[in-house]
């Protein structure tokens, strides 16, 4: 004797499966994709009519001048100027920059992590780090100004690339040893163990082991502290960086580097004639910076890809 | 902590050398005694912080024998295995106290190398933690450290340590593959294989099994079968059957109520033959747990 009927037994199926087949029409889950949504596309039209102005905008001084914009020297006729002392300027600043911050950067970061004892001190440390990557960057110049180019100037030669760089690599030093922290931390403790479990020591396993499991984060946090590097202005401004006529560029006199000629160009008003404005030879230098620190990102994804198929062990 | 990495910073210190001669004729006067267990464990307490995680534990274990450690969640008994190669030491506030002698010699000398006692106190983790290198570069990764070896010799000593760990017929045509492709089980006995291939004295095994299969499991067990000749094991379970199938000694560990605080601290309640601890331990706590009633 079945004690639930077949007849029962239907009605149940019938309404199981109307209550799964039922659409999902939950108000508040709509009104939040819609709401992501829009933020997503808010921030995707901004970068987009930025890039399109800027690349509009640089056209002419491109075509008009050729090669001649990328290697002709800062002058006052907007259609004769070129951008090689700021290209110069800037692509020394960068790798001025990766010598002098990356090495600092992962050096303490290593060194807090696996050698410092976590006590009171170390923490308030890694607190005063934290604050410094929050500092704005006009301060960095203050400093520079005082130390690189004053203090320092037996070495740097004054405001020059070298004291320029310097003062970047502080600038972006705190960001390179908190994501070089953060990289080293995601370490699973079982690979330090494996290394001291057949005597390792412990240089011998963060070499082996721990830096290069880290490497992909670490270098993530490189390119984002050289991209900003490339792109400040206002450090350099206090540190005497020119704007008008720089007959040749060297390590050891006057610089300028590509955020300040399209800072300085900005300013100047356009002629009525000549087909290329102060407009476009800002937006032209502003495309070259952006090219540049894409190259320097493509550098660090090759590598960071180098490092991420060592980690799987091939 | 830093500096106990560095013999040659206490020796700069002054004063090093002349405490380790009295140190190794300490050694050898107590050497001269034949029957010198290999670990003499003396009231060892570890604290982590305020927290004391066990206390008093005093025992002796015998060479070339597979010593069990047994005991609920939290008694300590891996506490005390990473006393015995000085693991501890990598946790800032860990503060180990009384006395452990490896052959006579006090671990916890100021002047003993801790990477020298790793080399020849072995360990093999809870979670087999292969390094993301191939196979080969596993195993020659703690011959490589030490150095002097022509690329012929660590071939050799590659291949002698796989197959004792009973891993070489399954991994000897792809010693170039990741050690990460490998299964569980096998990741296992690949690092049972980059233990032995350093050439220990002592293997410490933190629960081999814990996170293998019974297949896995069996492979293993028989494999410490197989080597206890060669190497001391000392294994922390927390399967009994398997101190029972394995061990020729077991320590039964339990946890004890702090008077002070509400906090439970590992204590050692028996040790013993593995017969004797299984059929008629002299402690009842050791009876409940054996026979399944606590724990």
């Amino acid at each position: 004797m079945p004690i639930v009927t077949d007849s029962q037994r239907s009605a149940t199926r019938t309404q199981v499966r109307q209550a799964i087949t039922q659409q999902n029409r939950h108000l508040p889950s709509i009104a939040l994709s819609v709401t992501l949504l829009i933020a997503v596309t808010f921030t995707l039209l901004t970068l987009f009519s930025l890039l399109a102005r800027i690349v509009t905008q640089a056209i002419p001084a491109f075509s008009e001048r050729g090669v001649s914009f990328l290697s002709g020297t800062i002058g006052s006729e907007p259609d004769k100027v070129g951008i090689w002392p700021g290209l110069f300027g800037s692509f020394s600043i960068g790798i001025g920059v990766l010598l002098i911050a990356v090495p600092l950067g992962i050096g303490a970061a290593i060194y807090l992590e696996e050698y410092a004892e976590q006590n009171r001190l170390n923490r308030f440390v890694v607190v005063n780090i934290r604050n410094l990557a929050g500092v704005p960057a006009v301060i960095y110049g203050v400093l520079g100004l005082i130390i690189f180019v004053g203090w320092l100037k037996p070495v740097t030669n004054g405001g020059t690339v070298v004291a320029a760089a310097l003062t970047l690599a502080i600038l972006v030093l705190p960001v390179v040893i908190i994501t070089s922290m953060e990289a080293i931390r995601a370490v699973p403790m079982g690979l330090r163990d494996a290394g001291y479990g057949v005597g390792a020591s412990r240089w011998e396993v963060t070499r082996d082991h721990v830096v290069p499991y880290a490497m992909p984060g670490i270098l993530t946090g490189t390119v984002l502290a050289l991209a900003r590097a490339l792109g400040e202005a206002a450090p350099l401004i206090m540190i005497g960086a020119i704007t008008g006529l720089l007959p040749e560029t060297s390590l050891s006199g006057k610089f300028t580097a590509i955020p300040m000629l399209i800072y300085s160009w900005s300013g100047r008003p356009d002629s009525s004639g000549g087909n290329i404005g102060w407009s476009n030879a800002a937006a032209g230098a502003g495309l070259v910076l952006l090219a540049l620190v894409l190259v320097f990102n493509i550098i660090g994804i090759f590598l960071r890809n180098h490092f991420e198929a060592k980690r799987v062990g091939t | 902590m830093s500096t106990s990495d560095s013999p040659q910073e206490s020796v700069a210190l002054g004063g090093g050398a002349d405490v380790s001669t009295s140190l190794a004729q300490e050694q050898q006067m107590k050497s001269d005694s034949m029957d010198l267990p290999i670990f003499a464990v003396r009231d060892l307490s570890v604290k982590y912080g305020e927290f004391r995680a066990v206390r008093d534990v005093t025992l002796d274990i015998s060479e070339h024998e597979i010593t069990a450690f047994i005991g609920p969640s939290g008694c300590g008994k891996t506490t005390v295995l990473r006393c015995l190669n000085r693991m501890n030491d990598f946790i800032d506030s860990a503060k180990v106290e009384g006395r452990i002698d490896y052959h006579g010699v006090d671990l916890y000398h100021e002047d003993v190398n801790p990477n020298e006692v790793r080399r020849r106190i072995g360990m093999v983790f809870q979670k087999p933690n292969p390094f993301p290198k191939s196979i080969f570069d596993n195993v020659a990764y703690g011959p490589r450290l030490t150095g002097g070896m022509s690329k012929a010799d660590l071939n050799d000593l590659v291949e002698k340590s796989l197959r004792r760990a009973a891993l070489w017929d399954e991994v000897k045509d792809r010693l170039k593959a990741s050690a990460l492709g490998l299964s569980g089980g096998q990741q296992q006995r690949l690092c049972i294989a980059r233990c032995i291939a350093v050439e220990p004295d002592v293997i410490l095994m933190d629960e081999p099994c814990s996170a293998l299969d019974p297949i896995a499991t069996a492979r293993i067990e028989d494999l410490m079968q197989e080597i206890k000749k060669d190497y001391t094991i000392i294994i922390v379970t927390h399967n009994m059957q398997q101190a029972a199938r394995v061990s020729d000694r077991t320590a039964f560990f339990t946890t004890e109520m702090n008077t002070e605080s509400d906090r439970r601290t590992g204590v050692l309640v028996e040790y013993d033959t593995t017969n004797k601890m299984f059929s008629v331990p002299s402690d009842e706590r050791t009876e409940a747990y054996v026979t399944g009633r606590f724990g």
